[in-house]
């Protein structure tokens, strides 16, 4: 018997250490649902600490706009919950990137400290851009700026980023095709 | 005699093409306007490098290759760049593209070619940035960059297949060509060969084309010189069944071989390139000419249908005109009535993939049928030429399960229309699958995005971090130094600094005294 509990004992022991993981998988996997766009609307300063908080139950799941409808429904699988609908004043926006109007910025830096992905360049007193392909549309940038000089642009639709519609057609009724079939 | 394969599926659509073969192809008029786009390919926009009002000259290059899987866009006709902007192209979305404006000068004065003495005395890159610069695409209708193609890396190409098939009803520019011009395109064939290292060139050709194939079959045989010794070219004459003119579909009928899901013909040692493409090959070497014209055929609704040589850029609405559209026309499709795309307007120009427009009336199109429910009766599987299941499909992209959608390989589907044609409850399925591959493949991309955005919020915050270390450190250290400072005892003074000392001390003591009499001395004086 005593044989038997060191034996399991050691598996166990050796077990822990082999199969060991860092940080929580849990988290980890909410966190790959997220859109990543770092913007702190969920009341929470980021996406990871978001995770962490949905993960711990202390955070509801319909608290990403950037994710959409379509965010909660992936956290909602993956968590095993009923989806629910956002709630009042957080609501889904057209994607969109940041640009600074580059006539009136005064190179105070204080948007390039505010973004969350090093998104914009620039230097003390040097005109700042914002690299677009960068950008997540977070809008924290817009606040810090002393003189406005940035605006969200909504992404227009394109030859690279169109995509195919949902096939849309009238609905007909079975009489009308039934009809419309005997006179052919 | 060759022994043909099967491939699964398939159907007989009415083929309509004897109606654009009965004359020889005609050379289109120069338009008074040449609408160029720098998106005529797949893969990445040239980048323009002509301004406006510059003078241009035909065959000049006006846009440059961007990217890997990206090809060169050039002046068809010499004249003025007259604007650079977004205008109106063929693409199912009905968005406009950038396009430059040419005005032609009529005189059509080229620039200086310099084609290719002897292609054998090229290495293969240099062949592939050859045709890279002179634009050359493919022009089955995907217009994928060739010089691409021709970059195999480690495989072994034993065969390379010619595609004459031409399965789609009504288009017959393919064919067209090949009964004018088979010279050249055995020429470019046996450059491809050449370049490819491969054994054997196989012309796959649908047997609805008797004339095509005796012209190849001559223009083989007169060759003489042409064809490397030891090296076979062979004209295959294929049953017609729409789409035998797929790659993957002509590779399984003309070797037996399935391309794997998810992988390239050349992965099973075969290339596949349009007999157009190779006609243009011939041309750009021999001629250094780049590709400025192709054979578009004109039919459909038309008095004289017909197959005209045309200039890129060309708008279509002349072309039409040339071929007496009748009054009835009420739509015009770009491509083959299966797989074409309907334009978003007439004047739109002639790219590289334009192999045919077809003019539609109601009379030879009727409008669709009401669309009925499913039935499950799996006419669509059977006739589905990827051997796919449509119907799964289309219930998985209908109901957006995208995911189920794409373990049944929904990104094996061509998109050939087959499982359309057939269905008795006429779903438009192609537009489901079509719709579902854009979806899925726009996931993709937001997913690659963020993961980026993820990477960069780490560094971001490691970063942040970091300095704050490194500023707590840096403070530390200032304050250790200070501490130090205190600590230890001043070193003991020279004579001389001993006796400077003195000095200030006496004059501090000075000053101190002088500062005291005349506060005492105003002080007396206030009070007096």
């Amino acid at each position: 018997m005593a044989a038997i509990a060191i034996v399991l004992g050691a598996v166990l022991g050796y077990a822990a250490i082999k199969f060991h993981t860092e940080g929580n998988p849990m988290v980890d996997k909410i966190d790959a649902v997220l859109p990543q766009t770092q913007c702190g609307q969920c009341g929470f300063p980021g996406c990871k600490p978001y995770a962490t908080a949905i993960s711990t139950g202390e955070a509801p799941i319909n608290k990403c706009p950037p994710g959409g409808e379509e965010g909660i429904q992936k956290l909602a699988d993956l968590l095993g919950v009923d989806p629910i609908p956002f709630g009042g004043d957080t609501q889904p926006k057209p994607k969109s990137v940041a640009l600074i109007d580059e006539s009136t910025c005064i190179g105070c830096t204080l948007c390039i400290q505010a973004c969350p992905v090093d998104a914009i360049v620039g230097a003390a007193k040097q005109m700042h851009t914002i690299i677009a392909a960068e950008c997540t549309g977070c809008e924290l940038c817009i606040a810090p700026c002393p003189v406005d000089c940035i605006s969200m642009q909504a992404i227009e639709e394109n030859i690279t980023n169109w995509k195919w519609k949902y096939p849309a057609y009238a609905l007909t009724s079975v009489e009308a095709a039934a009809t419309a079939g005997a006179s052919r | 005699m060759r022994k043909l394969y099967q491939f699964h599926g398939g159907i007989h659509p009415p083929s309509n093409k004897s109606q654009s073969t009965r004359t020889a192809i005609a050379q289109a008029p120069l338009p008074a306007k040449l609408t160029i786009p720098f998106h005529q390919h797949a893969g990445e926009t040239a980048k323009p490098v002509v301004k406006i009002g510059d003078h241009v000259l035909k065959g000049q290059m006006i846009g440059l290759p961007d990217g890997f899987v990206s090809s060169a866009v050039h002046a068809s006709a010499s004249g003025t760049i007259a604007a650079i902007d977004m205008q109106l192209i063929a693409h199912p979305s009905g968005l406009p593209n950038l396009c430059a404006t040419l005005i032609p000068d009529g005189k059509d004065e080229w620039i200086e070619l310099n084609p290719v003495a002897d292609y054998r005395s090229y290495s293969p890159i240099e062949f592939q940035q050859a045709l890279r610069m002179a634009g050359v695409v493919g022009l089955g209708g995907a217009a994928f960059p060739s010089d691409v193609k021709l970059a195999i890396h480690k495989q072994k190409i034993k065969t390379l297949i010619l595609n004459g098939a031409e399965c789609e009803p009504y288009i017959t520019c393919d064919d067209m060509l090949m009964r004018e011009r088979a010279e050249g395109i055995v020429r470019g064939a046996e450059m491809l060969r050449f370049m490819l290292d491969a054994n054997e060139v196989l012309y796959g050709i649908e047997d609805n084309k008797p004339e095509a194939i005796s012209a190849l079959q001559q223009a083989i045989t007169a060759s003489g010189g042409v064809i490397q010794p030891n090296k076979r070219h062979e004209v295959v004459s294929i049953p017609t069944i729409y789409p035998g003119g797929s790659a993957k579909q002509l590779i399984r009928v003309l070797t037996g071989l399935e391309v794997p899901s998810g992988k390239l013909p050349t992965d099973i040692s075969v290339q596949c390139f349009n007999v157009a493409t190779a006609y243009t090959v011939h041309r750009a070497i021999d001629f250094g000419e780049p590709l400025l014209s192709r054979i578009v055929t004109i039919t459909g609704n038309v008095g004289h249908a017909k197959n005209y040589d045309v200039l890129i850029g060309t708008p279509i609405n002349e072309l039409v005109a040339l071929s007496d559209a009748l009054p009835d026309t009420d739509r015009y499709i770009m491509g083959g009535p299966m797989m074409g795309i309907p334009l978003p307007a007439v004047q739109v120009p002639v790219v590289k993939a334009t192999n045919c427009v077809i003019a539609a009336s109601k009379k030879l199109f009727p409008p669709p049928q009401p669309v009925l429910p499913c039935i499950r009766c799996t006419r669509c599987a059977e006739v589905c030429p990827a051997d796919l299941q449509p119907q799964d499909l289309y219930w998985f992209a209908q109901s957006r399960e995208f995911g189920r959608a794409q373990a049944f390989s929904l990104f094996d589907c061509i998109e050939c229309g087959a499982c359309s044609y057939v269905c008795p409850s006429h779903i438009p399925l192609v537009q489901y699958y079509r719709f579902a591959k854009s979806e899925i493949r726009a996931r993709e991309h937001d997913k690659q995005l963020s993961d980026q955005a993820r990477e960069r919020h780490e560094y971001h915050e490691l970063r942040i971090e970091r300095e704050k270390q490194e500023k707590a450190d840096k403070l530390k250290a200032k304050e250790k130094a200070a501490q130090a400072a205190k600590l230890s005892s001043p070193p003991p003074l020279t004579p001389e600094q001993q006796a400077e000392q003195q000095k200030l001390e006496a004059s501090r003591a000075h000053i101190l005294e002088v500062v005291q009499s005349t506060i005492e001395q105003t002080d007396e004086g206030a009070v007096k």
